[in-house]
């Protein structure tokens, strides 16, 4: 018989294997994790079986702190990091970095700026280096804020027809009211305009600290060279005049559906995106709600969602779920493609979705089938030196602990259907979301 | 060839490429066909596509959902693509878990069940994906200048396919194309990662060696070798930015020529990788383009791309302007670099940055499990796998003079499609 295979379950003795195989994956004994002078973390994995490093770093800021009439600062400023330094111009910067097919690139959330960099490991140094020089000592070129602020321009016109991201703008502007996440970072096009060089100077003077500076390095590399890298580059960095970013606690949850929807012309496709609040990252709701999620709007072909909208309906080619945890808070968003005729039924047939949800436990099959494929694919997400990389980061930015990756089975096998619920019902309400639409039709809301 | 490598051909055609390699405890296998939108006809484009999406929907042994959640369970991703030369399945897995996907693909080459009600379910999807691209303008500048830039060759037409099209495909249409073209003569496995290839070989034998199914007549185009006159599309649209696209004739991907003209625009527009599950990039400011364009206030953004094909595709350059930079210097300027290239030496340094930008992106590239089994796969449906392991080096042996050559063989200005995509209300 040709498909013995078929409708196999994976059974406690059959987990042992999977569970052998991430004793292999990052932990205490093979990531190193070093403080430099300046307290800066700087954490390394060392992996020889390719030939390059990837570099991941976070600083604690971002577009919470933009004025009002400025927004976007925080990404203009760390878009212009690789615009030249006081060391190097732009031109001898960026042949540094191609000249060795290197890439290094500076982005921007509302609380943090990361930079990421890429290179073959006997370029280790350059990234280093240039991280560095970036951070520290930005020169802020006129000529090159002004070529700056005209690609941010074109990409915002580029945003404004884009449904999806008018969807999305839309959700958080509704979901944060009063608040800094209602905010797109990069801004809108009036908001760039006014941005002078003073205004990225004094940015990067008042937010850009070594404090809360967290760096890690994977690849063909060891830790006594990345610690000393680190050490000669960024040691001696230290800004005690930073202004501390406070938290801004966001506002309440909606108390009924706020349905919203924005026209963008001659679109054959609109975007939904709808939700409310989920959990944050260090929240004990997380992982069940993690899990639930993978049930909801994940698993196999977009879960519980992409089975009603798309696979038993055909109203969508792409209808999913998606939970998004921060520090202080996190989102919980269901989004969907589909023709302007069908979105209205799609919306009810998630609600449909989200009603089922929290009415009843998910089944057992449900739950051991998400509960294996979270725990057997882990070994996959930290195949590459960039899935490494961003892996360790966060366990080190929510102290979730360096055996993480390796207590990860147990942690997920102890979640039950009922703590799926009793996480899911805190935030997921059919009647208390924002519905927020782009494409087609008049605006509303 | 690389020495872990192994290439095997059972009796009924199936050609199956192994790589072991056991730092990961992970095993990619990709199924691939040797169909895409090139063998489609009039009246059937988009149907490669369609076929694949059908694959999804179930066997007598695997039925829908069962299918799917069989993969994920036990820690796999999967996807398929559909491409303009061949169709590919992949999985990757935990190395203990990929019996299910052998025995999963086996099943799906030949008992695919196409329902009629999953087809007609499928149909708005299809189109659902396709009322997705179409509010991308650069998805619409995209396929009027690929239709300009054939007479006659399917590539002429969108990998979707054509919304008419999409609308009248039957289901026997759908079944009778997967009939003809998923067979085992007409398919290519490639599979890397933790496995001993000998007991991964005796599985696919045994797996397969029932398989006696010969493919269909499989419609073969003409390859065009290069568009015969100049050609010029303007579209207009929504939106307040202005895009200019410059197709010209791309060499097929087994000649020399490709690997010049993959240097050519490596130096032009920056270094792009051919890999399609990413590993890293390399930014393109010091390309002559970026510089000539972008550093000068010309352009917002500037890009390019060549394809590995069968037959000859098309290059394209992109530059992405506001409305209030100047289209026609754009297109000047364009050109006069372009010109360079034909009467200039480019300098070894030059070709030296590359070839390191290649070694780099090829280094990063293969760093995963299933990058490395999408690569033996891939070249194998243009050339074989020995392609892959020799790229760098067919890079390296690009020299100055050929790069000239190559330049003014393919880089003609009146052999080339100008697009541009207008804001409706900008001027541009």
């Amino acid at each position: 018989m040709l498909l013995a295979s078929t409708g196999q379950r994976i059974t406690g003795d059959d987990m042992n294997p999977a569970i052998e195989n991430l004793k292999n994956l990052p932990g205490p004994d093979t990531i190193d994790r070093k403080t430099i002078s300046n307290g800066s973390i700087i954490l390394t994995f060392s992996n020889f079986n390719n030939q390059s490093i990837n570099l991941v770093g976070l600083l604690e800021n971002g577009g919470v702190v933009d004025p009002e009439d400025k927004l976007g600062l925080a990404h203009f400023t760390a878009s212009m990091l690789s615009r030249g330094t006081e060391k190097r111009s732009f031109a001898e910067y960026h042949d540094a970095l191609e000249s060795r097919g290197a890439n290094l690139v500076f982005s921007c959330g509302s609380q943090q700026t990361w930079f990421r960099g890429k290179a073959l490991a006997e370029d280790t140094s350059l990234l280093f280096e240039l991280a560095a020089e970036s951070l520290r000592f930005p020169a802020f070129p006129p000529d090159y804020i002004e070529r700056l602020r005209n690609q941010l321009l074109a990409g915002l016109a580029i945003r404004d027809q884009d449904t999806s991201e008018v969807a999305s703008l839309l959700f958080d502007q509704t979901l944060f009211p009063g608040h800094p996440f209602s905010h797109p970072v990069d801004g809108y096009i009036e908001t760039i305009q006014p941005i002078t060089r003073d205004d990225l100077i004094t940015f990067h003077q008042d937010y850009y600290t070594p404090e809360g500076l967290i760096l890690v390095a994977a690849g063909a590399v060891d830790s006594t060279q990345i610690g000393e890298l680190a050490e000669k580059h960024f040691g001696d960095w230290n800004n005690p005049a930073a202004i501390k970013i406070a938290v801004q606690p966001v506002p309440s949850a909606p108390s009924k559906n706020i349905r919203k929807h924005r026209y963008v012309e001659e679109k054959s496709q609109s975007d939904l995106f709808m939700g409310s609040y989920g959990p944050s990252r260090p929240s004990e709701d997380y992982l069940p709600v993690f899990l639930g999620n993978n049930i909801l709007g994940q698993f196999g072909l977009m879960g519980r969602i992409g089975e009603s909208v798309r696979s038993k309906s055909g109203l969508a080619y792409h209808a999913s779920s998606s939970i998004n945890g921060w520090a202080d808070a996190g989102t919980w968003e269901f989004v969907a493609g589909l023709n302007p005729e069908n979105l209205d039924k799609a919306i009810e047939l998630i609600r449909d979705e989200i009603r089922r949800f929290i009415n009843s436990p998910v089944s057992a099959e449900e739950l051991n089938d998400s509960k294996s494929n979270l725990i057997g694919r882990l070994p996959l997400s930290l195949e590459s030196n960039a899935g490494i990389a961003n892996a360790i980061l966060t366990i080190e930015r929510f102290n979730l602990g360096m055996d993480y990756y390796q207590r990860y089975p147990d942690l997920m096998q102890s979640i039950t259907a009922q703590k799926i619920l009793d996480s899911s019902r805190k935030f997921l309400h059919p009647d208390k979301m924002v519905i927020a639409s782009a494409g087609e039709g008049k605006n509303t809301g | 060839m690389d020495s872990n490598v192994q290439e095997h051909r059972l009796d009924n055609g199936l050609k199956i490429i192994t790589k072991e390699m056991h730092h990961v405890p992970l095993v990619s296998q990709w199924v691939w066909y040797r169909v895409g939108s090139r063998n489609e006809t009039s009246g059937r484009t988009g149907i490669s596509h369609w076929v694949e999406h059908m694959q999804f929907k179930g066997t007598p042994a695997y039925p829908i959902n069962v299918l799917d959640h069989a993969i994920s369970r036990d820690g796999g991703v999967w996807n398929a693509m559909t491409s303009l030369d061949w169709t590919t399945y992949f999985e990757t897995m935990p190395s203990h878990k990929i019996e299910i996907a052998i025995s999963l693909e086996a099943d799906r080459m030949r008992n695919s069940l196409f329902e009629e009600h999953e087809t007609e379910l499928e149909r708005t999807v299809v189109i659902s994906e396709r009322e997705g691209n179409e509010n991308e303008p650069l998805f619409r500048l995209e396929e009027a200048v690929q239709k300009a830039g054939f007479d006659h060759h399917p590539y002429r037409h969108q990998v979707i396919g054509e919304l008419g099209d999409l609308r009248a495909i039957s289901r026997e249409d759908l079944f009778n194309y997967y009939r003809c073209h998923y067979t085992p003569d007409n398919a290519v496995i490639a599979v890397a990662g933790d496995f001993r290839e000998s007991e991964l070989i005796e599985k696919y034998s045994r797996l397969y060696e029932g398989f006696a199914d010969k493919k269909g007549e499989i419609t073969i185009p003409v390859p065009e070798d290069r568009i015969e006159m100049g050609r010029r599309i303007e579209i207009d649209g929504p939106g307040n930015t202005v895009y200019l696209q410059l197709s010209f004739r791309s060499p097929a991907a087994n000649t020399d020529d490709f690997f010049a003209l993959v240097v050519l625009d490596s130096l032009l527009t920056g270094p792009s990788s051919l890999a399609m599950y990413g590993g890293g990039s390399v930014s393109n400011k010091t390309s002559r383009l970026y510089q000539a364009l972008v550093e000068k206030d010309l352009a917002a953004s500037i890009s390019g791309g060549v394809q590995a094909t069968i037959d000859p595709y098309l290059y394209e350059i992109l530059a992405i302007l506001q409305p209030t930079q100047p289209l026609d210097k754009v297109l000047g300027i364009l050109d006069e670099e372009i010109f360079r290239l034909h009467e200039e030496t480019i300098p070894e340094e030059e070709i030296e940055r590359a070839i390191k930008q290649a070694k780099a992106l090829f280094a990063y590239s293969s760093e995963s499990i299933t990058n490395q089994a999408f690569w033996m796969g891939y070249s194998s449906m243009f050339a074989d796998h020995t392609w892959f392991d020799n790229y760098l080096k067919r890079i390296e042996k690009v020299t100055p003079s050929q790069l000239a050559e190559t330049a003014k063989k393919y880089l003609d200005q009146e052999r080339r499609v100008v697009g541009i995509y207008r804001p409706k209300n900008n001027g541009g």
